[in-house]
């Protein structure tokens, strides 16, 4: 007998609200540390580093007393289509490996490392740079304890494959394992969130279900002031962000008068 | 040259009437030992040598532990020892604490042989984890949630792993030498059949049962990969 099973309707999505974001990096710290990223014995060279979430930071170009700052975390955004009439999003599309491929049943665009073979045209693909190519072997310091804080959770990567933000997933595999072990088959809103969520200090990164009209952000993306990075690409990325700056829309390449709010 | 063409193969010139002018009796003859053991090699000497072989710590008997239960095949009975945790995650093999509420007392009448001796006294003694060495370890890229499994999916244990609450001895735990995984993963038969569930646990194994049972979006990567 087939069971009815509780997949198939999930969008997750995140909204990172930019009034509220200071940029203090903590979402980059939490992530890297939750998902086992790699450090390099030079962490300054960031042509070479990998942050699956990343702070950009831009500016009004005004003198004092009008400049004003704003901080951008880019995550993966898992688009849902290339922008070209494709149902995948670029990045999956070019995979020659099929070692990237969007989830019809979260949204979630996932990688598998041990099926990359590191042709790096995803990393050219993406219009959002969250895409980290491995130019070496995991290294984590010996003798500094960092190898203690490995999660188990979360497989480390080898040389020669490519890494990206995963939306937290074994956190979601956690949050069903919990709910099967208590005999449900769903999970709550607050069961399954990102590392970088969960740690931001501003609390200005929500997560949950866009296509649950229940959860915060599907109701925040109804917001006037929601907007997607590069909309005019149109490769729906699941990530949103909130601002009551105009500016700030307009550097994110979607000016409000030129487009209508958001509608999912 | 000549004499050899002369006598060629009657089978091989039957199957192969061109051939027939290149391959003598004895050239046949030689291909064939050469074929056959060839394959041995492969298929016998390979798979021995490919996987190493060595004992657990010491023998436990699923038998003894599972005398008073009604089915020893039985997920409840399993779940005694091979528990679940609080948040749904799986024990797997049991820890030192499981086994100290009833071996505690090392004066315990709990049996006479020779393997529950060394258990005594040197790991229950000296409060030290047995390092048994697990047959059904995924590579580390690999999540298996036991939960969705045998909570959800009502699967039983032996549907995977094989019955064994009968058994009596361990077997010899066998390591593939390259991958470090062990054969049970990629299964005892190197021509890769199958008769039964829990002959191997590779990715189109798990695949094949998600469809059979309707869940084909459980085949998707991350489901499993991590």
């Amino acid at each position: 007998m087939k069971k009815e099973h509780d997949q198939g309707k999930y969008k997750y999505g995140m909204v990172i609200d930019l009034d509220k974001c200071t940029g203090c990096g903590t979402c980059m710290v939490a992530c890297a540390a939750e998902n086992n990223v790699s450090v390099r014995p030079d962490e300054s060279d960031k042509q070479r580093s990998i942050s699956w979430m990343q702070v950009y930071k831009a500016d009004n170009g005004k003198e004092f007393p009008e400049a004003e700052t704003v901080y951008f975390p880019r995550p993966c955004m898992h688009c849902e289509q290339d922008g070209r009439g494709g149902h995948a999003p670029s990045c999956v599309s070019v995979c020659v490996a099929t070692a990237t491929t969007l989830d019809k049943n979260t949204g979630i665009v996932s990688q598998i490392y041990t099926r990359c073979i590191g042709c790096r045209y995803c990393q050219a693909a993406c219009p959002y740079k969250a895409r980290y190519f491995n130019w070496w072997d995991a290294y984590f310091p010996v003798d500094k304890g960092l190898e203690r804080y490995l999660s188990p959770e979360v497989s480390p990567r080898m040389r020669g494959v490519i890494e990206k933000c995963s939306f937290c997933h074994h956190r979601l595999m956690r949050a069903r394992t919990k709910a099967y072990a208590d005999g449900r088959r769903k999970i709550k809103e607050n069961e399954y969130i990102t590392a970088c969520a969960e740690a931001c200090p501003a609390q200005a990164i929500t997560f949950g279900d866009l296509n649950n009209p229940k959860h915060k952000v599907a109701q925040l993306i109804k917001s006037k002031n929601a907007f997607r990075i590069l909309e005019r690409l149109n490769t729906k990325p699941k990530v949103y962000y909130l601002s009551s700056r105009d500016w700030v829309r307009k550097i994110a390449d979607n000016p409000v008068d030129e487009f209508s709010p958001i509608s999912g | 040259m000549k004499n050899s063409a002369e006598k060629p193969s009657s089978i091989v010139v039957a199957a192969f009437p061109a051939l027939g002018r290149y391959v003598s009796k004895g050239g046949w003859l030689c291909f064939l030992a050469g074929f056959v053991g060839a394959l041995f090699l492969g298929w016998y000497v390979f798979p021995k040598l490919l996987y190493s072989s060595q004992p657990q710590p010491f023998n436990f008997s699923h038998k003894v532990h599972l005398e008073e239960a009604d089915d020893p095949e039985d997920v409840e009975s399993c779940l005694n020892c091979h528990a679940f945790r609080d948040d749904g995650t799986f024990v797997g093999i049991p820890r030192l604490d499981k086994c100290k509420e009833c071996h505690e007392d090392p004066e315990s009448p709990l049996g006479d042989s020779d393997d529950e001796a060394t258990f005594l006294t040197n790991y229950m003694a000296e409060k030290k984890e047995v390092p048994w060495l697990s047959y059904s370890r995924q590579p580390d890229c690999v999540y298996f949630s036991h939960a969705a499994h045998v909570k959800m999916g009502e699967i039983e244990c032996k549907t995977c792993h094989g019955p064994h609450g009968g058994s009596e001895v361990l077997p010899l735990y066998r390591e593939n030498r390259i991958s470090g995984y062990p054969i049970g993963i990629w299964g005892e038969r190197i021509s890769g059949l199958k008769t039964n569930t829990w002959d191997r646990m590779k990715m189109d194994d798990c695949a094949e049962c998600h469809t059979e049972k309707g869940h084909e979006e459980n085949n998707a990567c991350f489901v499993c990969h991590k």
